[in-house]
């Protein structure tokens, strides 16, 4: 299946704006992140488990374990800085 | 009460402070306390001059997180009325970045609302800051004690922890 991955701060500067990643069924947040990760270069280096990262499913804050479905919307930034 | 206001503005233009808390209390002759807190650009940030910052957000998350705070503090707190307003794109040192309004009929929900307000926003509202200083442009990392900050209200917010290990997957 197909979800729409969007980069946001230090992630975006390094990967872009946003990506289309076809995952497998069932995939996680944490999967599609060290699936990503697995291609190497800039996006092992920003994805990587040595960075902190945060993520979001469909705008909203989401922990790593939650399941993807076909056409999420997959957030992936540092931690917040506003206020 | 009045009709409601929109709640949530993140835009590039600065805001009025006097002008925003008239509007809050427009049409309730029931608020007898209004608490803001205003957050401005310091011209200085971990021992670096700053000359400005670029302020980056998630269209549309961003709107709805906010949304989902004020939704709670209308759950734990008796206020009236709340307004936020965060400002995106090239902020200058000293420049307005944040209006948190809150209207009530006493003082101490107000103040209290304002407060959590500000923490949860702090933690949990996808915005990122990247400073210009007199030694190049950086990203500005999260602090550990605005999710202390967040954890006084029962919320446990892992914003600025440390990296963890992969959660278990197939």
């Amino acid at each position: 299946m197909k979800v729409e991955v969007r980069y946001f701060a230090s992630l975006r500067e390094a990967l872009g704006g946003a990506e289309t990643v076809e995952v497998g069924e069932g995939a996680s947040v944490g999967a599609l992140r060290d699936a990503l990760s697995a291609r190497g270069g800039r996006h092992a280096e920003v994805l990587g488990r040595q960075k902190a990262v945060r993520s979001a499913r469909n705008r909203v804050l989401c922990a790593e374990s939650v399941l993807l479905g076909e056409g999420d919307e997959v957030g992936f930034f540092p931690p917040v800085t506003g206020g | 009460m009045a009709a409601p206001a929109v709640r949530v503005s993140i835009r590039h233009e600065d805001f009025d402070l006097g002008a925003e808390v008239t509007a809050l209390r427009a049409g309730d002759g029931g608020v007898g306390a209004v608490a803001t807190f205003v957050g401005t650009v310091r011209d200085r940030s971990d021992g670096r001059a700053v000359a400005s910052m670029e302020l980056e957000h998630y269209p549309g998350m961003t709107e709805a997180a906010i949304e989902a705070m004020i939704d709670q503090a209308f759950a734990r707190f008796d206020i009236r009325a709340v307004r936020v307003v965060h400002r995106i794109g090239e902020l200058q040192a000293r420049e307005q970045i944040v209006l948190v309004a809150v209207a009530s009929a006493h003082r101490g929900q107000a103040f209290q609302a304002c407060e959590f307000l500000m923490d949860y926003l702090k933690t949990s509202a996808p915005f990122w800051k990247k400073e210009a200083t007199d030694a190049g442009a950086r990203w500005v990392d999260a602090r550990v004690a605005d999710d202390a900050a967040l954890a006084r209200w029962g919320i446990a917010s892992g914003n600025a922890a440390a990296p963890a290990p992969a959660p278990p997957h197939g």
